[in-house]
């Protein structure tokens, strides 16, 4: 009765680190002398390292190391420099946007916003600069671009957030502040504000996809660790040259839910829910405020609420 | 259409929990199963139930049709039908079909001489639907408790006993949850992105092996957890998501009945900051 069940790697193997497929030129930019932690080998690859820096990457991991420099150092000031009060108060701290009298003023003074225009600056910078860095990368190795435009949907619904609404709505005071209690009072403040959240369509389509994401990896994984000893793990090869683990994955969900996606499409699956997440929120979050007051009455005038 | 090309030699008898040959045949694509049977049982009572209370609202918009659990005033007894029994039976038939739904996964795996990873990762979501209509309700002493079935009305009551303990988002197991959520669909992104890159590299390259997803992860991060490694994090991340969930709610009310920002005062106060 009792069957093998794959959970941990129960064997690991060790032998000379692998440096990475050849690109040419570029690989002068790997760096780091590869290590294995075996706790890491239970549940996945030991090896860590070695990993590829380039311009891209350089310029992101600067300006990230900036904007939190600026956001930390501007709560450590906001408690007095004393350093144990900030770590008391740190999730109550804050770098907040410009005020409402600021609007649109780009200039406007460093204690007055003007440090969390400078963070949001640098912040943006360093996430499209590591975009763009996926880009490179997959190009370089001969891969699809899927990386790159799935983190461009992400960084949409950034944009929206801290860039675009705010700038429709004519103030950077709308944004969003740096900070873990205070991004969640905005998010409370914001639902309050337009009438319940719950009630914008987009928002119910990005929790859709939110939550399908969830159900789809709670799934896909499970599906695979369980085909494994079938070696469907080795999904691109079971893309190409289905094998009987391919086919009982398959046929599980078939059988169960009366269809199945392929070892292929299911990875579509993934991608589209993944991405509509962030897609479909963006929207919503755009529409708030600039096109819809109160979500409530517009839920009401469109007869799914009352 | 009901088979698939490869699908013959895999219909095969075994592998059945209870019934043993009894109910061992498909219908389309479905199997059946002793369990299958109990699936249908309690999902076609359940809908039936379903509409019947519909029937007795005021609505036939989807949107808004809604099976409201009883008052809190009927405590934990069983209440009249049109007044939150029609809930109670249709928790009752929803229990029922999830948990047999799980079963069936499970006679599926062993006649496919498949793991039970499934199985055990749906009764994750099933812990999660009876924390809120069982468990939470029990400990607090009433079935009004209870989320009423409903599309819109279900939101309105997250809504309502979030802003009960004022500000959700303080929960600091909510806080773990939603945390969980959005690290499984960044994974899911990054998981599917990879697959389908080194697949469809683009017009005139070869699909590429997996040498090359350790490679563009090790390049990007500075780890590949590898492709068995990637759907064990998935699915802990994705339980761990549920996990937390129907944590963050069980605690709300039976365990802490105060706003949750107020929580942290307890972090603010520690007597290590004098």
């Amino acid at each position: 009765m009792a069957a093998y069940q794959n959970i941990f790697t129960q064997v690991q193997v060790r032998s000379a680190p692998e440096m990475g497929a050849h690109t040419g030129e570029a690989d002068a930019w790997r760096v780091g002398t590869p290590g294995f932690v075996h706790w890491i080998g239970r549940l996945g690859n030991a090896q860590i390292g070695p990993i590829h820096l380039g311009w891209t990457g350089l310029v992101s991991l600067f300006c990230g190391f900036l904007a939190f420099e600026i956001i930390g150092l501007n709560m450590w000031a906001s408690v007095g420099w004393n350093p144990a009060e900030f770590v008391r108060q740190l999730p109550w701290l804050a770098l907040e946007p410009p005020p409402p009298e600021q609007g649109l003023n780009i200039l406007p003074p460093l204690n007055q916003g003007g440090w969390w225009l400078i963070a949001g600056f640098f912040l943006t910078v360093s996430l499209i600069s590591w975009c763009v860095r996926s880009y490179l990368r997959a190009k370089a190795l001969g891969l699809g671009t899927h990386t790159t435009w799935a983190f461009a949907s992400a960084i949409w619904l950034y944009l929206v957030l801290g860039f675009i609404r705010p700038i429709m709505m004519g103030s950077w005071s709308e944004a969003v502040p740096f900070g873990i209690f205070p991004h969640l009072d905005w998010t409370g403040a914001f639902s309050i504000t337009y009438g319940n959240l719950f009630y914008n369509p987009f928002h119910c389509l990005s929790i859709v996809f939110l939550y399908g994401s969830t159900l789809l990896f709670a799934m896909h994984g499970a599906t695979i660790l369980a085909t494994s000893r079938y070696g469907s793990e080795r999904e691109v090869e079971q893309i190409t040259d289905r094998g009987t683990g391919s086919e009982r994955a398959a046929l599980f969900w078939r059988w169960t839910m009366g269809f199945n996606a392929t070892m292929e499409s299911i990875h579509r699956w993934a991608w589209w829910f993944a991405v509509l997440t962030t897609l479909t929120g963006g929207i919503g979050i755009l529409l708030t405020g600039t096109v819809v007051e109160n979500w409530y009455d517009w839920a009401v005038a469109h007869n799914y609420a009352r | 259409m009901a088979l698939l090309s490869f699908e013959r030699k895999y219909r095969i008898r075994g592998g059945t929990l209870i019934g043993g040959d009894m109910f061992d045949f498909w219908v389309g694509p479905f199997y059946v199963g002793f369990f299958g049977v109990t699936t249908a049982f309690f999902a076609a009572l359940g809908t039936a139930l379903i509409f019947y209370g519909a029937s007795l609202g005021d609505t036939w918009n989807p949107w808004l049709i809604t099976i409201n659990p009883p008052d809190v005033a009927y405590g934990l007894s069983l209440a009249p039908l049109r007044e939150g029994g029609i809930w109670q039976l249709v928790t009752i038939c929803a229990s029922g079909a999830f948990i047999s739904w799980a079963l069936r996964e499970v006679e599926i795996c062993r006649k496919l001489g498949i793991g039970l990873h499934v199985p055990i990762a749906f009764s994750f979501a099933i812990l999660a639907y009876l924390s809120l209509v069982v468990v939470r309700p029990l400990l607090m002493g009433a079935w009004g408790h209870g989320f009423p079935y409903g599309i819109f009305s279900h939101l309105d009551w997250v809504s309502n006993t979030g802003y009960k303990y004022l500000n959700f988002h303080y929960n600091p197991a909510h806080m773990v949850a939603v945390s969980f959520f959005f690290t499984t669909t960044l994974a899911l992104a990054l998981h599917g992105s990879l697959v389908l890159a080194a697949t469809n590299p683009g017009k005139g390259q070869p699909v590429r092996s997996p040498e090359y997803e350790d490679t563009f992860f090790r390049d990007f991060i500075g780890y590949s957890v590898g492709t068995l490694g990637i759907h064990r994090v998935g699915l802990f991340l994705a339980l761990s998501a549920g996990f937390w969930s129907a944590v963050c709610i069980v605690i709300s009310g039976p365990f802490w009945d105060k706003g949750w920002p107020e929580w942290w005062d307890g972090w603010r106060n520690l007597p290590i900051w004098l």
